[in-house]
Protein backbone atom coordinates (compact mmCIF):
# COMPACT_ATOMS: atom_id res chain seq x y z
CA UNK A 1 0.00 0.00 0.00
CA UNK A 2 1.48 3.19 -1.12
CA UNK A 3 0.50 5.68 1.67
CA UNK A 4 3.31 7.92 2.68
CA UNK A 5 4.36 11.05 4.62
CA UNK A 6 7.08 13.36 4.38
CA UNK A 7 8.46 15.77 6.91
CA UNK A 8 10.47 19.11 6.54
CA UNK A 9 9.83 18.97 2.88
CA UNK A 10 6.59 21.32 1.06
CA UNK A 11 6.33 23.67 -2.36
CA UNK A 12 7.86 26.88 -2.47
CA UNK A 13 6.94 28.09 -5.63
CA UNK A 14 4.80 27.25 -8.08
CA UNK A 15 4.10 28.80 -11.65
CA UNK A 16 2.45 28.22 -14.78
CA UNK A 17 2.41 29.03 -18.99
CA UNK A 18 -0.57 28.67 -21.27
CA UNK A 19 -0.53 28.74 -25.55
CA UNK A 20 -1.59 31.99 -26.79
CA UNK A 21 -3.91 30.51 -28.93
CA UNK A 22 -7.59 30.04 -28.18
CA UNK A 23 -10.19 27.60 -29.24
CA UNK A 24 -14.10 27.71 -28.66
CA UNK A 25 -16.19 24.97 -27.94
CA UNK A 26 -19.26 27.16 -29.53
CA UNK A 27 -17.32 26.73 -32.37
CA UNK A 28 -17.75 23.21 -32.63
CA UNK A 29 -21.07 23.02 -34.91
CA UNK A 30 -19.12 20.38 -37.40
CA UNK A 31 -18.63 18.01 -34.55
CA UNK A 32 -21.81 18.18 -32.40
CA UNK A 33 -25.52 19.41 -33.25
CA UNK A 34 -25.79 23.22 -32.95
CA UNK A 35 -28.70 22.68 -30.40
CA UNK A 36 -26.92 20.65 -28.21
CA UNK A 37 -23.70 22.51 -27.79
CA UNK A 38 -24.60 24.86 -25.17
CA UNK A 39 -25.89 22.09 -23.03
CA UNK A 40 -22.45 19.95 -23.45
CA UNK A 41 -20.17 23.04 -22.58
CA UNK A 42 -22.61 23.16 -19.64
CA UNK A 43 -22.11 20.35 -18.68
CA UNK A 44 -18.33 19.63 -19.45
CA UNK A 45 -18.06 23.49 -18.11
CA UNK A 46 -15.42 24.11 -21.01
CA UNK A 47 -15.93 27.47 -22.89
CA UNK A 48 -12.24 27.97 -24.22
CA UNK A 49 -8.90 25.95 -24.26
CA UNK A 50 -5.62 27.06 -25.36
CA UNK A 51 -4.07 24.78 -27.89
CA UNK A 52 0.09 24.96 -28.90
CA UNK A 53 0.87 25.83 -32.15
CA UNK A 54 2.27 23.08 -34.34
CA UNK A 55 6.29 23.75 -33.09
CA UNK A 56 5.43 24.44 -29.05
CA UNK A 57 6.01 21.67 -27.10
CA UNK A 58 4.51 20.57 -23.82
CA UNK A 59 8.71 20.95 -22.77
CA UNK A 60 8.44 24.58 -24.45
CA UNK A 61 5.44 26.11 -21.63
CA UNK A 62 7.66 24.32 -19.14
CA UNK A 63 10.70 25.81 -19.89
CA UNK A 64 9.37 29.46 -19.71
CA UNK A 65 6.77 28.59 -16.58
CA UNK A 66 10.47 27.63 -15.09
CA UNK A 67 11.66 30.92 -16.12
CA UNK A 68 9.10 32.50 -14.33
CA UNK A 69 9.26 30.83 -11.12
CA UNK A 70 12.91 31.40 -11.10
CA UNK A 71 12.60 35.21 -11.88
CA UNK A 72 9.80 35.75 -8.82
CA UNK A 73 11.80 33.74 -6.59
CA UNK A 74 15.08 34.83 -7.61
CA UNK A 75 16.33 31.06 -7.74
CA UNK A 76 19.78 30.78 -8.71
CA UNK A 77 19.73 27.82 -11.48
CA UNK A 78 23.04 26.05 -9.78
CA UNK A 79 20.61 25.95 -6.61
CA UNK A 80 18.65 23.04 -8.52
CA UNK A 81 20.11 19.22 -7.43
CA UNK A 82 16.96 17.39 -9.67
CA UNK A 83 14.97 17.72 -12.39
CA UNK A 84 11.70 15.92 -13.05
CA UNK A 85 9.86 16.37 -16.25
CA UNK A 86 6.07 14.36 -15.96
CA UNK A 87 5.10 14.24 -19.56
CA UNK A 88 3.11 11.78 -21.85
CA UNK A 89 3.76 14.50 -24.88
CA UNK A 90 7.67 13.93 -24.33
CA UNK A 91 10.00 16.56 -26.77
CA UNK A 92 11.46 13.28 -28.55
CA UNK A 93 11.40 9.36 -27.65
CA UNK A 94 15.14 9.72 -26.90
CA UNK A 95 16.62 11.49 -25.23
CA UNK A 96 14.46 12.25 -22.15
CA UNK A 97 13.41 15.68 -22.19
CA UNK A 98 14.35 16.61 -18.57
CA UNK A 99 18.45 16.71 -20.29
CA UNK A 100 17.14 18.67 -22.46
CA UNK A 101 16.04 21.22 -20.40
CA UNK A 102 18.04 20.99 -17.97
CA UNK A 103 20.93 22.50 -20.28
CA UNK A 104 18.55 24.94 -21.62
CA UNK A 105 16.90 26.47 -18.13
CA UNK A 106 21.42 26.42 -17.17
CA UNK A 107 21.24 24.19 -14.76
CA UNK A 108 24.41 22.83 -13.11
CA UNK A 109 26.03 19.37 -14.82
CA UNK A 110 25.61 17.94 -11.50
CA UNK A 111 21.60 18.35 -11.53
CA UNK A 112 19.96 14.58 -11.51
CA UNK A 113 17.51 14.55 -14.55
CA UNK A 114 14.59 12.12 -15.88
CA UNK A 115 11.24 11.86 -17.10
CA UNK A 116 7.79 10.70 -15.78
CA UNK A 117 5.14 9.21 -18.00
CA UNK A 118 1.64 9.14 -16.51
CA UNK A 119 -2.05 10.13 -17.61
CA UNK A 120 -3.90 12.56 -15.86
CA UNK A 121 -2.85 11.42 -12.31
CA UNK A 122 0.63 12.34 -13.14
CA UNK A 123 1.28 15.60 -11.04
CA UNK A 124 0.40 13.91 -7.71
CA UNK A 125 3.02 10.57 -8.25
CA UNK A 126 5.31 12.96 -9.92
CA UNK A 127 5.06 15.64 -6.71
CA UNK A 128 6.18 12.17 -4.45
CA UNK A 129 8.45 11.76 -6.25
CA UNK A 130 10.04 15.31 -5.83
CA UNK A 131 9.31 14.94 -1.76
CA UNK A 132 10.99 11.95 -1.84
CA UNK A 133 14.26 13.30 -3.81
CA UNK A 134 13.99 16.29 -1.47
CA UNK A 135 13.81 14.56 1.66
CA UNK A 136 17.11 12.53 0.62
CA UNK A 137 20.52 13.71 2.19
CA UNK A 138 22.11 15.44 -0.39
CA UNK A 139 18.81 16.55 -2.45
CA UNK A 140 17.79 20.75 -1.07
CA UNK A 141 15.90 21.34 -4.41
CA UNK A 142 13.44 19.70 -7.04
CA UNK A 143 12.20 21.22 -9.96
CA UNK A 144 9.33 19.67 -11.01
CA UNK A 145 8.14 20.22 -14.95
CA UNK A 146 4.67 19.52 -15.62
CA UNK A 147 2.94 19.58 -19.26
CA UNK A 148 1.19 18.29 -21.56
CA UNK A 149 0.03 18.98 -25.27
CA UNK A 150 -2.57 16.65 -25.36
CA UNK A 151 -3.94 18.27 -28.53
CA UNK A 152 -1.29 16.79 -30.62
CA UNK A 153 -2.81 13.04 -29.83
CA UNK A 154 -6.32 13.98 -29.59
CA UNK A 155 -8.64 13.91 -33.18
CA UNK A 156 -10.34 17.37 -33.81
CA UNK A 157 -13.41 14.77 -35.10
CA UNK A 158 -13.49 13.21 -32.18
CA UNK A 159 -16.39 14.41 -30.37
CA UNK A 160 -15.69 12.80 -26.85
CA UNK A 161 -12.52 13.89 -26.42
CA UNK A 162 -11.75 16.81 -28.71
CA UNK A 163 -13.88 19.23 -26.68
CA UNK A 164 -11.87 18.46 -23.16
CA UNK A 165 -7.99 19.07 -23.51
CA UNK A 166 -6.18 21.91 -23.73
CA UNK A 167 -2.80 22.41 -23.45
CA UNK A 168 -0.12 23.88 -20.59
CA UNK A 169 2.64 23.87 -18.67
CA UNK A 170 3.57 23.91 -15.42
CA UNK A 171 6.41 24.68 -13.09
CA UNK A 172 6.72 23.57 -9.41
CA UNK A 173 9.94 23.86 -6.72
CA UNK A 174 10.00 21.57 -3.86
CA UNK A 175 12.93 21.97 -1.04
CA UNK A 176 13.53 21.34 2.81
CA UNK A 177 12.39 23.78 5.36
CA UNK A 178 9.89 23.98 7.99
CA UNK A 179 6.98 22.52 6.43
CA UNK A 180 3.93 20.49 8.30
CA UNK A 181 4.32 16.98 7.29
CA UNK A 182 2.57 16.00 3.66
CA UNK A 183 0.75 12.76 2.76
CA UNK A 184 0.62 10.71 -0.08
CA UNK A 185 -2.13 8.24 -1.08
CA UNK A 186 -1.15 6.17 -4.48
CA UNK A 187 -3.06 3.73 -6.11
CA UNK A 188 -3.19 1.79 -9.28
CA UNK A 189 -5.89 -0.57 -11.43
CA UNK A 190 -3.87 -2.47 -14.41
CA UNK A 191 -7.15 -3.88 -15.82
CA UNK A 192 -8.46 -0.47 -16.83
CA UNK A 193 -5.57 -0.40 -18.78
CA UNK A 194 -8.11 -0.18 -22.28
CA UNK A 195 -10.04 2.29 -21.18
CA UNK A 196 -7.43 5.28 -21.58
CA UNK A 197 -5.57 4.19 -24.49
CA UNK A 198 -3.08 5.52 -27.51
CA UNK A 199 -2.81 2.05 -29.33
CA UNK A 200 0.67 2.21 -31.28
CA UNK A 201 3.34 2.16 -29.72
CA UNK A 202 5.95 -1.22 -29.34
CA UNK A 203 3.50 -3.31 -28.26
CA UNK A 204 1.74 -2.18 -31.53
CA UNK A 205 4.49 -0.74 -33.74
CA UNK A 206 4.14 2.47 -35.87
CA UNK A 207 3.82 1.61 -39.24
CA UNK A 208 2.32 3.74 -41.86
CA UNK A 209 -1.39 2.49 -41.52
CA UNK A 210 -1.18 3.52 -37.96
CA UNK A 211 -1.40 7.34 -39.15
CA UNK A 212 -5.02 6.63 -41.47
CA UNK A 213 -7.86 8.46 -39.80
CA UNK A 214 -10.61 5.23 -39.29
CA UNK A 215 -14.16 5.59 -38.22
CA UNK A 216 -14.44 3.87 -34.42
CA UNK A 217 -17.10 3.89 -32.12
CA UNK A 218 -20.41 6.32 -32.24
CA UNK A 219 -19.07 7.63 -35.40
CA UNK A 220 -15.37 9.21 -33.60
CA UNK A 221 -12.63 9.25 -36.24
CA UNK A 222 -9.14 8.65 -35.06
CA UNK A 223 -5.41 7.06 -35.80
CA UNK A 224 -3.73 4.29 -33.42
CA UNK A 225 -1.47 7.39 -32.48
CA UNK A 226 -4.71 9.37 -30.97
CA UNK A 227 -6.12 9.26 -27.58
CA UNK A 228 -9.27 7.01 -27.10
CA UNK A 229 -11.36 7.13 -23.96
CA UNK A 230 -14.51 5.24 -22.76
CA UNK A 231 -16.08 7.81 -21.32
CA UNK A 232 -18.51 6.07 -19.25
CA UNK A 233 -15.98 3.43 -18.29
CA UNK A 234 -13.61 6.63 -16.74
CA UNK A 235 -16.36 8.20 -15.37
CA UNK A 236 -17.64 4.97 -13.52
CA UNK A 237 -13.90 4.87 -12.46
CA UNK A 238 -13.55 8.27 -11.20
CA UNK A 239 -16.87 8.46 -9.12
CA UNK A 240 -16.10 5.17 -7.45
CA UNK A 241 -12.40 5.76 -6.07
CA UNK A 242 -11.52 9.51 -6.06
CA UNK A 243 -13.76 10.60 -3.17
CA UNK A 244 -12.47 7.68 -1.26
CA UNK A 245 -9.12 8.31 -2.14
CA UNK A 246 -9.64 12.35 -0.72
CA UNK A 247 -11.41 11.02 2.36
CA UNK A 248 -8.43 8.61 2.85
CA UNK A 249 -5.46 10.77 2.91
CA UNK A 250 -6.90 13.04 4.88
CA UNK A 251 -7.81 10.62 7.66
CA UNK A 252 -4.73 9.06 7.84
CA UNK A 253 -3.09 13.36 8.10
CA UNK A 254 -5.24 12.90 11.17
CA UNK A 255 -7.95 15.74 9.80
CA UNK A 256 -11.46 16.53 8.50
CA UNK A 257 -12.50 17.24 5.04
CA UNK A 258 -13.52 20.64 7.48
CA UNK A 259 -9.83 21.03 7.77
CA UNK A 260 -8.38 21.85 4.09
CA UNK A 261 -8.18 25.00 3.35
CA UNK A 262 -8.56 23.80 -0.67
CA UNK A 263 -9.11 20.93 -2.43
CA UNK A 264 -7.33 20.63 -6.39
CA UNK A 265 -8.95 17.83 -8.26
CA UNK A 266 -7.29 17.17 -12.05
CA UNK A 267 -10.00 19.35 -13.95
CA UNK A 268 -11.43 16.41 -15.78
CA UNK A 269 -15.20 17.94 -16.64
CA UNK A 270 -17.09 20.03 -14.44
CA UNK A 271 -20.08 17.19 -14.15
CA UNK A 272 -17.62 14.92 -12.62
CA UNK A 273 -15.87 17.52 -10.29
CA UNK A 274 -19.25 18.77 -9.50
CA UNK A 275 -20.70 15.13 -8.24
CA UNK A 276 -17.21 14.61 -6.09
CA UNK A 277 -18.34 18.24 -4.43
CA UNK A 278 -21.72 16.97 -3.47
CA UNK A 279 -19.80 13.44 -2.48
CA UNK A 280 -17.65 14.69 -0.03
CA UNK A 281 -20.06 17.25 1.54
CA UNK A 282 -17.16 20.26 0.87
CA UNK A 283 -17.86 23.88 0.79
CA UNK A 284 -17.53 24.56 -3.02
CA UNK A 285 -15.73 27.87 -2.51
CA UNK A 286 -12.56 25.70 -0.79
CA UNK A 287 -12.86 24.15 -4.93
CA UNK A 288 -11.03 25.97 -7.52
CA UNK A 289 -11.78 25.49 -10.85
CA UNK A 290 -9.89 26.59 -13.96
CA UNK A 291 -11.65 24.33 -16.50
CA UNK A 292 -13.53 26.80 -18.95
CA UNK A 293 -10.80 28.72 -19.38
CA UNK A 294 -8.43 26.23 -20.15
CA UNK A 295 -10.49 23.01 -20.45
CA UNK A 296 -8.63 19.27 -19.04
CA UNK A 297 -5.26 20.12 -19.54
CA UNK A 298 -4.21 16.28 -18.46
CA UNK A 299 -1.70 15.76 -15.38
CA UNK A 300 -1.15 19.94 -15.65
CA UNK A 301 -4.18 20.85 -14.04
CA UNK A 302 -3.92 20.76 -10.78
CA UNK A 303 -0.93 23.22 -10.53
CA UNK A 304 -2.19 24.93 -13.43
CA UNK A 305 -5.47 25.50 -11.12
CA UNK A 306 -3.39 26.60 -8.36
CA UNK A 307 -1.78 29.05 -10.53
CA UNK A 308 -4.59 30.53 -11.67
CA UNK A 309 -6.86 30.55 -8.96
CA UNK A 310 -4.75 30.62 -5.83
CA UNK A 311 -1.93 32.88 -7.08
CA UNK A 312 -2.72 35.40 -4.17
CA UNK A 313 -4.15 33.22 -1.85
CA UNK A 314 -0.86 31.18 -0.30
CA UNK A 315 0.15 33.41 2.38
CA UNK A 316 0.83 32.04 5.77
CA UNK A 317 -0.15 27.99 6.48
CA UNK A 318 -2.07 26.18 4.30
CA UNK A 319 -4.09 22.51 3.83
CA UNK A 320 -4.50 21.79 0.52
CA UNK A 321 -5.63 18.47 -0.53
CA UNK A 322 -4.64 17.69 -4.25
CA UNK A 323 -6.38 14.83 -6.49
CA UNK A 324 -5.44 13.12 -9.83
CA UNK A 325 -7.14 10.33 -11.35
CA UNK A 326 -6.59 8.89 -15.20
CA UNK A 327 -5.23 6.51 -17.82
CA UNK A 328 -3.33 3.49 -16.22
CA UNK A 329 -5.90 3.37 -14.35
CA UNK A 330 -4.22 5.72 -11.79
CA UNK A 331 -5.26 8.02 -8.95
CA UNK A 332 -4.26 9.39 -6.18
CA UNK A 333 -4.16 12.04 -3.57
CA UNK A 334 -2.52 14.23 -1.41
CA UNK A 335 -2.49 16.08 1.41
CA UNK A 336 0.04 19.24 1.40
CA UNK A 337 0.59 21.72 4.26
CA UNK A 338 2.20 24.69 2.36
CA UNK A 339 3.82 28.14 4.19
CA UNK A 340 3.99 31.32 1.53
CA UNK A 341 4.10 29.39 -1.41
CA UNK A 342 4.68 32.00 -3.78
CA UNK A 343 2.40 31.08 -6.67
CA UNK A 344 2.68 33.08 -10.23
CA UNK A 345 -0.13 34.09 -12.32
CA UNK A 346 -0.58 32.27 -15.28
CA UNK A 347 1.78 33.31 -18.26
CA UNK A 348 1.17 33.10 -21.84
CA UNK A 349 3.52 31.40 -24.57
CA UNK B 1 -35.03 -3.61 -1.46
CA UNK B 2 -35.68 -0.40 -3.60
CA UNK B 3 -38.41 -1.12 -5.88
CA UNK B 4 -38.67 -1.07 -9.85
CA UNK B 5 -41.08 1.92 -9.75
CA UNK B 6 -38.43 4.15 -7.35
CA UNK B 7 -35.79 2.91 -9.78
CA UNK B 8 -37.88 4.66 -12.94
CA UNK B 9 -38.49 7.92 -10.88
CA UNK B 10 -34.74 7.92 -10.13
CA UNK B 11 -33.82 7.39 -13.99
CA UNK B 12 -36.62 9.81 -14.92
CA UNK B 13 -35.66 12.71 -13.03
CA UNK B 14 -32.13 12.82 -15.18
CA UNK B 15 -34.31 14.04 -17.80
CA UNK B 16 -34.89 18.23 -18.08
CA UNK B 17 -37.29 17.39 -21.38
CA UNK B 18 -38.73 14.55 -21.22
CA UNK B 19 -41.97 13.95 -20.14
CA UNK B 20 -41.87 11.69 -16.97
CA UNK B 21 -44.86 10.02 -17.82
CA UNK B 22 -43.91 8.62 -21.15
CA UNK B 23 -40.79 6.39 -19.25
CA UNK B 24 -41.32 3.00 -18.21
CA UNK B 25 -40.35 0.05 -17.62
CA UNK B 26 -40.32 -0.95 -21.04
CA UNK B 27 -39.16 2.29 -22.73
CA UNK B 28 -35.95 1.82 -25.24
CA UNK B 29 -34.22 4.51 -23.49
CA UNK B 30 -31.34 5.03 -25.91
CA UNK B 31 -34.77 6.05 -28.23
CA UNK B 32 -35.83 9.10 -26.16
CA UNK B 33 -34.62 12.40 -28.08
CA UNK B 34 -33.14 13.81 -24.83
CA UNK B 35 -31.13 10.45 -24.84
CA UNK B 36 -26.79 11.55 -24.47
CA UNK B 37 -23.54 10.46 -23.54
CA UNK B 38 -24.27 13.08 -21.18
CA UNK B 39 -27.14 11.17 -19.97
CA UNK B 40 -25.25 8.13 -19.87
CA UNK B 41 -22.86 9.95 -17.28
CA UNK B 42 -25.72 10.83 -14.56
CA UNK B 43 -27.54 7.35 -14.89
CA UNK B 44 -24.12 6.41 -13.49
CA UNK B 45 -23.63 8.48 -10.32
CA UNK B 46 -27.40 8.04 -10.11
CA UNK B 47 -26.37 4.53 -9.51
CA UNK B 48 -23.83 4.77 -7.65
CA UNK B 49 -25.36 7.61 -5.42
CA UNK B 50 -28.83 5.53 -4.73
CA UNK B 51 -27.20 2.00 -5.31
CA UNK B 52 -23.93 2.36 -4.30
CA UNK B 53 -23.22 0.16 -7.47
CA UNK B 54 -20.23 0.75 -9.98
CA UNK B 55 -21.63 0.55 -13.15
CA UNK B 56 -19.92 0.38 -16.42
CA UNK B 57 -20.12 1.36 -19.98
CA UNK B 58 -20.76 -2.23 -20.95
CA UNK B 59 -23.83 -2.45 -18.72
CA UNK B 60 -25.84 0.65 -20.35
CA UNK B 61 -23.98 -0.65 -23.74
CA UNK B 62 -26.15 -3.68 -22.92
CA UNK B 63 -28.90 -2.46 -21.51
CA UNK B 64 -32.07 -1.32 -24.21
CA UNK B 65 -34.99 -0.88 -21.60
CA UNK B 66 -35.07 0.78 -18.07
CA UNK B 67 -36.37 -2.38 -16.80
CA UNK B 68 -32.98 -3.99 -18.18
CA UNK B 69 -30.49 -1.24 -16.39
CA UNK B 70 -32.66 -2.47 -13.00
CA UNK B 71 -32.18 -5.83 -13.31
CA UNK B 72 -28.24 -5.39 -13.57
CA UNK B 73 -28.39 -2.65 -10.67
CA UNK B 74 -30.50 -5.44 -8.51
CA UNK B 75 -27.82 -8.36 -9.43
CA UNK B 76 -25.19 -6.16 -7.81
CA UNK B 77 -27.05 -4.84 -4.80
CA UNK B 78 -25.65 -6.21 -1.89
Amino acid sequence: MANITFHNVGIRALSACVPHDVVYNKDLGYLIPDEEIEKVIDNIGIVERRIAADDVTASDLCFKAAQQLMHDNDINPESIDVLLFMSQTPDYRIPATSCILQHRLGLPKSTLCFDISLGCSGYIFALSTAFAYASMDGINRVLLLDGETFSKIVNRKDKVDWPLYGDAGTATLIEKGDFGDSSFFLNTDGSGEDDLKIHAGFRNPITPDSCVEREREDGNIRTDLEVFMDGMDVFNFAISKVPKSVKEVVNRAGKTIDDIDYLVFHQSNRFMMDFFVKKLKISPEKVPYCISKYGNTSSSSVPLTISSELSDRLDGDKTIVMSGFGAGLSWGSALIQTRDCKVSPVIEY
Amino acid sequence: MESLDRFIENFADLFEETDCDTIKANTHFKELDEWSSLIALSVIAMIDEEYDVEFRGDDIRNSETVNDLYDAVMSRVE
